[in-house]
């Protein structure tokens, strides 16, 4: 008698790890993992790095779902969709089909948001979220030139860099002051941009699209401040919202994310979530480090032995080339003094409160080294 | 000399290049990597995750 299973929803780096992380402690538990997608294991902070280093979305899988299933010792069911969840009775449904679990994780991820922009081409517009969303991006613009990006956050000062660096030319569109708002120092962003207009950026800061039509077999954007820029291919790079749908319908409380104590247990007993969709003792991170941290208290959790997962700092590595960047952004609601030394492009822009500690820091070119002895000195996210 | 590749992102650490850009000289063993180095690709510290030995 093997029992039900323990569920996981997602194939992503949540579901993966944890899968990998539970696996170590319990190797008997059956273990079953639902997927929308292929299944195939990848890395998603290599979609921002594929267009330099020239890799077809294949060449990123690091390994496809036969190979997670034998590693893993799970049964996987991908292009599946988890239709509803009884947590009372700890069933879910796909479709006409009823599935009962001893635990249940929801590894669900977050969706691009998606504007609505007028015209007749809104359907002409990419967004890179997943290993199969950057192949369908890939095959659309092989042998084509202008890409119109929209967003100027981190994902899209990323992109930029990598489509330009992959031969293409790029021109930035978002409704900013200056890239990464709300990331980032002026200073900093000031350094990232000029080294990205270098390489062949070009960015219009303020504006929105506000048009997009289909112009023969390439586009025209009409932005909200009349320029008009002629391309071949837009992406929308301008956020995630976690998936919270599913959750909401079962009766858990979401709020920007799925709500999750520090255990990561939902707001009903055996369902749990981590990664992009949960909202972690109010923090809604969507960064590969804190999601380690998760799977490695949960896979204790399921494994018999309750953890509580902590965050120390968790400084982000922006995969800007032509200007690197690491952002450790204070905590919230420490408040703090920014001070800028150094000379674009090495600048160290740290925020110090008023005993004098390091609250975080936004580094850039050749001062990126110093971030592992900064570290030891920010404050942790979650104690 | 070995390589070690992180299992979150596939990135390659080789003993024999170290990883200059972060002061680590080439020929620096993987145990002697300091404790709080990060990945370069994913930002996951190497204390937080595990390094394969492929060759």
């Amino acid at each position: 008698m093997s029992g039900a299973p323990l569920v996981i929803i997602g194939s992503g780096l949540a579901g993966y790890n944890l899968a990998r992380e539970w696996r170590k402690l319990d190797s008997t538990t059956p273990l079953l993992i639902i997927s929308a997608d292929d299944g195939r294991s990848y890395s998603k902070p290599m979609l921002s790095t594929g267009f330099a280093k020239n890799k077809q979305a294949d060449e990123l899988v690091m390994a496809d779902v036969g190979a997670m299933a034998e590693q893993l010792n799970a049964e996987l069911r991908t292009h599946t969709r988890v239709t509803r969840i009884e947590p009372e009775a700890k069933r879910l449904w796909l479709g006409n089909e009823a599935l009962v679990y001893r635990d249940l994780v929801l590894a669900l991820g977050a969706d691009p948001i998606q504007l609505d922009i007028p015209g007749d081409a809104a359907e002409a517009v990419f967004s890179i979220n997943d290993l199969e969303d950057y192949d369908r991006f890939r095959q659309a613009v092989a042998g084509k030139q202008r890409v119109l990006l929209m967003g100027a956050g981190l994902i899209g000062c990323e992109f930029a860099n990598d489509l330009t660096s992959g031969g293409l030319s790029v021109s930035v569109v978002a409704p900013c002051e200056h890239v990464m708002p709300g990331l980032i120092q002026p200073a900093a962003a000031a350094a990232v941009q000029q080294a990205l207009s270098d390489l062949g950026v070009q960015f219009h800061l303020g504006p929105v699209v506000s048009q997009l039509k289909r112009d023969g077999d390439a586009l025209c954007a009409q932005l909200s401040d009349g320029q008009v820029i002629n391309c071949d291919a837009v992406v929308s790079a301008i956020g995630l919202r976690p998936r919270t749908q599913l959750a909401a319908d079962a009766g858990l409380a979401v709020a920007r994310g799925v709500v999750v104590d520090r255990q990561l247990q939902c707001s009903l007993a055996h369902v749990y979530a981590l990664g992009d969709c949960a909202e972690v003792d109010g923090l809604n991170l969507q960064y590969v480090m804190p999601l380690m941290n998760c799977a490695r208290a949960l896979a204790k959790t399921l494994a018999g032995e309750p953890t509580a997962v902590s965050y120390g700092a968790m400084p982000v590595v922006v995969k800007t080339p032509a200007c690197p960047l690491v952002v450790a952004p204070p905590p919230a609601g420490r408040a703090g003094n920014w001070t800028v030394e150094g000379q674009a492009p090495d600048l160290r822009v740290l925020c110090h409160d008023e005993q004098g500690q390091l609250l975080g820091y936004n580094l850039t070119g050749g001062c990126t080294g110093e971030r592992m002895a900064l570290n030891k000195g920010l404050p942790a996210l979650l104690a | 000399m070995s390589k070690w590749q992180c299992v979150v992102c596939g990135l390659i650490y080789d003993e024999a290049q170290g990883w200059p850009e972060d002061g680590i000289a080439a020929g620096t063993q993987w145990a002697d990597v300091p404790e709080d180095w990060v990945c370069p690709d994913c930002g996951v510290g190497k204390a937080d995750f595990e390094m394969i030995e492929i060759a």
